[in-house]
Parts: C-alpha cells; structure tokens; sequence
C-alpha cells in the first residue's frame, strides 16, 4: 500500500537564524568564494554567497528579508571584485526576493525541489547578470549559454550538501 | 494608501533597493568608461565600500594563507625530507648554470644598452621590486583580480606592474596599507601594450570574458605566426619595455570586428595558479647595480678568455718552433751572421701536385701577357667521370 506524506501549514511556517549566523555564513561564503579559486581556478564557476542567499530566502519566507539579504550579500561580493558595485546586489536581491516568494508555494525541504530551485535560480541570475552587464554597464561579454550551464549545474550539486549543512542553523519562529 | 503600501509592501521594497543600485551603477559606468585603457576610476563612496569589502575578508584570507604556509613549511621541513641532498645539489648546480648565463645576459644587455643609446632609445630597467604573497581572489571568474598581502605600507602604488620570474601577470589597482588588488591581464578591464619579438608588430592585449588574453587590433599579417614570442613594449607607461607576456596560440579573423584578427596569446605565467609575485616598485634609464657587477664580470670573463685562447695558441706554436729547432736542417744563426726569422710551419709536400700546388704556378715575372698556359699549371691527368 502507497505511503502518503503530506507537508502541513505548521511545518511551512518561517524560521530564524541566530544573529550570528545571519551574519557569519553569508561571511564564510564570501571567504571561502574568495580563497577556493587560490586552490583550483576553475572553482570560480562556483557562487557560493548565491546558495547562502537562496537557503536564507527560502528558509524565512519573506520576501523583504529575502531582497536585503540578497542585496548586502551582493554589494559584499562586488566590492572584493573591480567590477561596477551594483550588478551582483541588483541580481541577488531579485533572486533572494522571488527564492522568498517560492517559499511559499513549495515544500522547500524536498531535495528535488532544492535541486529544481537552485538550478533554476542560478540560471536566472546568470541571465540578470548578462542583462545588467549589457544594458547598464555597456559590458559587451558574450552570453555563453553552456557555460552557464555548467554553473548552475555545479552550483546546484554543491548546493544540496550546504543545505542539509544550514539546515541545522535554523530555528522555528 | 496606507493599505496600498501594505499590500505592495514587498514589492515596494524590491523596486526600491534596485532602483537605488540601478542609480549608483550609472553614477559609476561614467567613471569607469572615462578611464578606458587606464585605471577604472571609482567614486570616493565606491572606494570606501571596496575597502570595508577587502577589510573584511584580507585579514581571513591573511589568516587562512598564513596557516596554509605553516603546514606546508611544516611538511616541507620535517616530513618530506626524502632526496633533499639530491635536491640541493642540482639546485646548486642549477644556479651556477643560471649565475653564468645572467652573466652572458647581462653582457648581452650592456651591448643592447650601447646600441640603444646609439640610437636615443629611453630603455628602463627595474630598479626596485617587492615580492608578494597571493592572498585572495575576488572571488568570481567575471573579474579576474587577486589581493596580494602588501600595501602602501611596503611602497606599493595604483598602476605598478606586476610579474613574475615567468612573465608579466597584471598591474596594481587599488592599494591599501597593508594589502592590494592586483588586476590580472586576462581580464576584460585590463590590457598591455606589447610587441611581437620577431615581426616588431606593435599591439595591446587585452583580457577577454572567458579569461584569456588576446591581441584585437592587429589586422591579417602573414608574418604573424602560432608560437612567436610576445614582449612588453613599454609604450602603456606601466609594463618596463622587454618583459615576457607569452606566445601566440592561435590566430582567427575577428567576425565581430571585421577586418582584425583575434590571436590568442598563452600567457608565460601561469595566471590560474599565482602564488608569489613581484611588484616593480621603480625603474631607472642604467642597469642596477648588480646587473652592471655582472656585466663587468662577464666583460672580464670574455678578456680573461681572450687571453687564455691567445696563450694556448702561442703555446702551440711556440711548441712548434721547439719542434721546428730540433731539426737539424734549421740554423739558429742566419747565413750573414743575422739572427734567423721566426720559423713559420711549412705545408708537406703534395702527393699529386697540379696547378693549385704551392711553388708550381711560375712567378708573374716569368709569364708572358697572352701566352698559352704552361704545362706546369695544367693538370696532369684529365679528369674521369
């Protein structure tokens, strides 16, 4: 007989982060975003202040917190690159405001959806960094279509353990 | 309204925050588009929110690096010991190698040096480098910059150059006391004027989106070939003239800027993996000190040469003559009492003699203008095929 499972209202309900930890992981995730390239260029390709502001968005469901978080996080990771402060602080706060707004909808505890969601939203940073790029900052870089593929394919698979690893930060509300 | 705000309250708050960022980049792309080809000018503001940015992590970063080098000097010094001895030997035997070819080199450059002079060329010379530690890295594969652990503190200034023993890596950009930014030159905001060693074509590199660095204002040209070595040609202000910058890699028309040609330089440091850099600090128009030590010594070494190769040979034929004195047939007195000529090695006797043979051609006193040849100065034998 088919086991049914079903995800009440209660356990949809937002939760919080000690202040430490707010401020702390998206730190780390800066940090180590910052020194994985030293050992492996290719590491690059990774945006782990990216999986942070998405785990942040949908784990408190508000979208106002989702947008600011996304915003700092990015004018964080601007400032230690020499590119315009703005184009990574636009991008994730449009992406910590819609992850937010997700989190309404679907079970976000359910890997399939994590994997969905976190593919879906690197692409479409990707997209809005392209954007930025070409019609603010008159930045005239080609949209490598597969390479971005291949990002949000590897952030989506570095993405799931750092779930389950913040998953244990999180407190009920 | 009140219920509006309420109702769009989320909505509101995104519009804002980007409206705001979308603000501030345009208040910055005018700053960075005037300094195309220069230093990326940022806003007092926009500096001040780079520093906090780097304030925050270098220290990590220091802290990380430092500890990564304690467990490395750790397992370099107590734990991977095995054929040190063996090690130590080549690499002495690897600088004495290297200390002699410095010395030919920098011959070869107090020659270059005389001639450029000859011909008024301004050549500047690294005067005064600080070595660095790669630190950091910014972080994204969209900007290709490194933070490096000196700062103002050690001398360093926006705009410096940077390479390594391999070649040049990029230039300083933004300097702080204790730590800099240094953009590398495969980024898309940096670029180098360069030279190709064998054409002398003149042209600037630049950095490209995918990371690479390539050649974009040189049209179609024959003579350029894969594998010809690309120098700094000094003419940026920033790069001293001669230093390496890489090899050619590929050559292709350029279909988005028609009629040029994209050649992909392989850049002589490896750029993926910088570890220790230096900065030149200062450049002087003479070489420095050392290197003219060395030119002097090397300058010596070619005369000490000289003149072991000139005492060989009139050992050899000082040899000779002994040799030549212990015959019988040689006096040491001239028939009229003078003293006897050096005595100079005579040729054996020819086997076969023909015309070429010394002493058969008749002397030019002898020969009349418009006779026939003598039998002495034909061959002998007709030549068989």
């Amino acid at each position: 007989m088919a086991e049914h499972t079903y995800t009440s209202r209660r356990e949809l309900d937002q939760y919080g982060f000690h202040p430490a930890v707010t401020l702390l992981v998206p730190v780390a995730a800066v940090l180590l975003q910052a020194e994985l390239p030293k050992l492996w260029g290719r590491f690059a390709i990774l945006d782990l202040p990216l999986i942070v502001v998405i785990f942040f968005a949908v784990s408190r469901r508000s979208p106002i917190a989702g947008a600011l978080t996304g915003t700092f996080v990015g004018l964080f990771q601007d400032g230690l690159t020499g590119l315009p402060l703005g184009i990574n602080g636009i991008a994730k706060a449009i992406i910590g405001y819609l992850a937010a707004s997700v989190g309404f909808t679907v079970d976000v505890d359910n890997v399939i959806n994590r994997v969905a969601m976190n593919f879906f939203f690197c692409l479409l940073q990707s997209a809005l960094l392209y954007f930025i790029g070409r019609f603010l900052v008159a930045d005239a870089r080609p949209l490598q279509l597969w390479h971005e593929l291949l990002r949000a394919v590897c952030n989506t698979v570095v993405a799931i353990p750092i779930f389950y690893l913040l998953d244990t930060f999180r407190r009920r509300d | 309204m009140d219920s509006f705000l309420a109702r769009f309250k989320n909505s509101l708050v995104l519009i804002a925050v980007v409206l705001l960022q979308t603000i501030g980049l345009a208040m910055q792309v005018p700053r960075q588009s005037d300094a195309l080809g220069g230093r990326p000018g940022d806003g007092k503001r926009v500096s001040q929110l780079r520093f906090w940015s780097a304030a925050i992590v270098t220290p990590l970063e220091r802290l990380i690096h430092g500890a990564g080098l304690n467990v490395r000097h750790f397992w370099s010094s107590y734990v991977d010991l095995r054929h040190t001895r063996e090690q130590n030997h080549d690499l002495q035997m690897e600088i004495a190698r290297l200390r002699e070819e410095q010395a030919s080199f920098a011959e070869d450059a107090r020659q270059g040096r005389r001639v450029q002079a000859l011909l008024g060329f301004q050549q500047q010379y690294i005067a005064s480098t600080v070595a660095a530690q790669v630190i950091g890295t910014s972080g994204s594969d969209r900007s290709r910059l490194v933070y490096i652990d000196k700062g103002s503190k050690d001398g360093l200034k926006p705009d410096q150059a940077v390479m390594t023993q391999d070649g040049i890596v990029g230039k300083l950009r933004d300097v702080w006391a204790h730590t800099a930014q240094l953009l590398l030159i495969n980024d898309p905001t940096a670029g180098a004027g360069v030279i190709l060693e064998s054409t002398r074509i003149r042209g600037i590199v630049r950095g490209t989106g995918g990371g690479q660095v390539e050649i974009g204002n040189l049209t179609a040209d024959s003579r350029i070939k894969p594998g010809e070595r690309v120098i700094t040609s000094g003419g940026d202000g920033v790069f001293p003239r001669g230093l390496a910058v890489g090899m050619i890699e590929s050559i292709r028309p350029d279909p988005e800027h028609q009629p040029y040609t994209a050649i992909t330089i392989k850049p002589a440091a490896d750029l993926a993996r910088l570890e220790e850099v230096l900065v030149i600090t200062g450049t002087q128009a003479t070489l420095p000190p050392l290197a003219q030590l060395d030119a002097d010594t090397a300058l010596a070494s070619v005369k000490r040469a000289a003149d072991f190769a000139s005492e060989r040979l009139s050992g050899v034929h000082e040899g000779e003559a002994v040799n030549a004195t212990d015959a019988p047939v040689v006096p040491a007195i001239g028939v009229n009492g003078n003293p006897a000529l050096p005595i100079v090695p005579r040729p054996q006797s020819a086997l076969h003699p023909d015309r070429y043979t010394p002493g058969s051609t008749p002397r030019a006193g002898q020969l009349t203008p418009g006779a026939p040849s003598t039998a002495a100065a034909k061959p002998e034998t007709s030549p068989q095929f």
